[in-house]
């Protein structure tokens, strides 16, 4: 055992930190219209680009840096810390440049990858339909063949960053009669055509962070199906594999500074020596602790030993649950402020709630630790 | 990073769960549980093996190995529920290291060492503690009381044997006079921390063999034509033990390997270790019994011996509410520096 980052991670870390000092993104343009905010983080992306900072984990033929897992998280921690804000087209260096490293033929390779390094072309995630949440793989959008080209009818929901992005990684069925996982295929979708259209959706905290797609006969040509037709649900878990992985260690290292805040607010009003909030607050200081540390087991129990553990699926169930119990104590120790709309508290209060249910709710996850980890019998589904 | 044992140490755990699976059967426990008595074969047999004194420097006739190794034992003994005075013993032991003046530590390591003495701990009100596992059996007994600690033996304190709710190391009443016994001058707190540790590891142990044994039941037990373990009710308790020990156990590992490695961290870690690990041993157990259904509410079914364990363990040197005021003021430390 032995809990201390080696002196090439450590070397990592402080050229990423002496780099982001040097390096600030333009100033925060704060409450602006939508694409002025989206061209504040593409900015900021081609500076950590030109940097050599927008990717570190994609090997270093691709524009990368090769780094280790150690040192990808490392970074993701460093951007947290730094409290910038991620780059414009995380979806497409997390999910997309990834999966198209993993299943892409040379020629997508060639195309695809530097322009989602360089932030010229974001990239959306089409999978999630308004009856195939987490029964991803009974989604309903079809592709049908016609000559070179795929056409491409139905509806997606959750899509984060379509209203700006180029690509869509889209999962569609292509093969109505095989059995539900095996007759999807995984396609880029060119988003700037006609039969696309974006709806934002208006979510709780007022912002609109995700959209609907309508998509009507759009088409996609044959070269841009990824993976092989009929292959679409194999390529879809890479991505998905790669969804928690890296941003996990910026998000925990937000909880971190936001309870960080919050022992700060209470300090302030002397509520640390009341028990009443004391205990709570050492009970979420225990939770983050909890967090880190299983964090980074889970990584490097990967990294040194091909093994993971159980802690990959226990570690986003407990961030969640962990950043709604801190950002409602916040609502008890902040008081009104925490309530008026607006303000950082009252917007993290209720951003919160989305945790536990993007990116795989907390009820799957339990599923998965029941059945995988622990090797519990599934639930027979109900027969439609 | 590494949270990974080394080989040795992966040795040491191997060795410990396979002869405990054979020594600390659950009949065996269970005989002994009855009897309300230490099993004496096992603890001899754990002595011959040098057990009692593996984190005891070697020239106080220890092993010399870390709290790591230490936290390894616990664990596997946990697991078991072995009626054995292992962990009180060593608890005592390091406090009496850490604040031990050389003298102290030369009249008493070698004994704990070699386990012809037994240790026990407890934290005192006026000299006083309720419930002392394994007192009954104890030679010595270190009270520890307002951040400072003594040494009381068996003649100059007021020891009277007491049926805890877990038999499986019977338990004393402890009062001793003011006056009484030695005083430990030295790092109580570096002493205690580590003695934390090691009751959290068992902590982990008992949740830990708690999970196993609710998933093999629940696997088994069949309702409405179905394994119960597939109804999400039941499945995701078990998901939720799972979550607690395995936030008990990273903290725990990480208090284990900073005792040697990051001493000037090391109280702060015990004190998240032990209160992580008094819940998840509290709530865990809790659970199994639930998940068991009837049969665990039975005492002829062994979950109970476990629950019983997390409870004495929990409560031991403070439980979780008390370790959160420590962190809390930690942490109250950290803030006021950044403001």
């Amino acid at each position: 055992m032995d809990l201390t980052f080696s002196d090439e991670e450590l070397a990592f870390r402080d050229e990423f930190r002496t780099w982001l000092a040097d390096n600030p993104p333009p100033p925060d343009p704060g409450e602006v219209a939508d694409e002025a905010r989206n061209a504040w983080r593409a900015a900021w992306q081609r500076q950590l680009y030109e940097g050599g900072w927008a990717a570190p984990g994609w090997p270093a033929e691709y524009g990368g840096r090769s780094a280790t897992l150690t040192q990808s998280a490392i970074y993701f921690e460093e951007l947290g810390r730094a409290r910038v804000p991620l780059p414009l087209n995380v979806l497409g260096l997390l999910l997309g440049g990834p999966t198209l490293m993993v299943w892409g033929t040379d020629e997508q390779k060639d195309r695809y990858l530097a322009p989602i390094l360089s932030a010229d072309e974001i990239w959306c995630q089409g999978f999630s339909e308004p009856d195939a949440g987490s029964d991803l793989a009974s989604l309903k959008t079809k592709a049908v063949k016609d000559g070179d080209d795929w056409v491409v009818t139905g509806q997606k929901v959750w899509t984060s960053a379509a209203q700006y992005a180029k690509w869509c990684m889209l999962v569609a069925r292509t093969d109505p009669d095989a059995p539900k996982h095996k007759g999807l295929t995984y396609f880029l979708m060119d988003m700037e055509q006609d039969e696309v259209q974006v709806r934002p959706l208006r979510q709780i905290t007022g912002e609109a962070e995700f959209n609907e797609l309508f998509i009507e006969e759009a088409r996609i040509p044959d070269e841009n199906v990824v993976g092989g037709v009929g292959n679409g649900w194999k390529v879809a878990l890479t991505t998905l594999m790669n969804e928690r992985a890296g941003l996990g260690f910026t998000l925990q290292i937000r909880l971190r500074q936001l309870l960080d805040d919050l022992i700060g607010v209470a300090a302030e009003r002397g509520l640390l020596d009341d028990p009443r909030y004391a205990d709570q607050l050492a009970e979420l200081h225990a939770r983050c602790e909890a967090i880190r540390l299983m964090a980074w087991k889970g990584l490097t129990d990967v990294e040194r030993y091909g093994q993971p553990g159980p802690e990959g699926s226990l570690v986003k169930w407990l961030w969640s649950d962990t950043n709604q119990q801190a950002t409602q104590l916040a609502a008890d120790i902040v008081g009104a402020d925490a309530l008026v709309a607006g303000t950082t508290w009252s917007y993290e209060l209720l951003r919160a709630r989305g945790n536990s249910i993007e990116g795989g709710t907390t009820e799957i996850l339990k599923n998965i630790v029941a059945e995988r980890v622990l090797g519990l019998p599934r639930l027979k589904p109900a027969t439609a | 990073m590494d949270f990974g044992l080394t080989d040795d140490q992966r040795d040491i755990q191997r060795t410990a769960r396979e002869l405990l699976a054979d020594r600390a059967s659950p009949e065996r426990v269970r005989e002994h549980a009855e009897a309300g008595r230490h099993d004496d074969g096992l603890w001899t047999e754990l002595r011959e093996l040098g057990w009692p004194g593996i984190a005891i420097p070697e020239e106080h006739g220890g092993q010399g190995l870390g709290g790591v190794e230490l936290a390894i034992l616990s664990e596997e003994l946990g697991r078991a529920v072995a009626p054995v005075p292992f962990l009180p013993s060593v608890m005592a032991a390091a406090v009496i290291e850490a604040a031990g003046s050389p003298e102290q530590r030369e009249r008493w390591l070698p004994g704990l060492a070699g386990g012809e003495l037994v240790g026990a701990v407890a934290a005192a009100t006026d000299g006083a503690a309720g419930l002392v596992p394994s007192g009954a059996d104890a030679d010595l007994v270190v009270l520890v009381e307002d951040g400072s600690a003594r040494v009381v033996t068996r003649d100059e304190a007021d020891m009277e044997a007491v049926a805890a709710i877990d038999p499986t190391r019977p338990a004393a009443r402890v009062a001793a006079p003011r006056d009484a016994g030695e005083p430990l001058a030295g790092d109580v707190a570096a002493g205690v921390a580590r003695a934390l540790v090691a009751v959290s590891a068992e902590l982990v142990g008992v949740c830990d063999r708690a999970l196993d044994m609710t998933v093999a039941y629940v696997k088994e037990r069949k309702q409405f034509g179905t394994p119960v373990g597939a109804y999400q009710a039941v499945s995701h308790r078990c998901a939720q033990m799972l979550l607690d020990t395995e936030i008990a156990r990273a903290a725990t590992s990480e208090a284990s390997w900073t005792a040697d490695a990051d001493p000037d961290r090391l109280r702060e870690c015990a004190a998240l270790a032990k209160a992580t690990a008094s819940d998840a041993g509290r709530s865990v157990t809790a659970s199994a019994i639930q998940a068991h259904g009837g049969i665990g509410f039975t005492w002829e079914a062994d979950v109970h011996w476990l629950f019983k364990r997390a409870q004495i363990d929990a409560a031991l040197l403070g439980g979780a509410k008390e370790h959160r005021a420590r962190l809390a003021r930690f942490v109250g430390e950290r803030a006021a520096v950044r403001v």
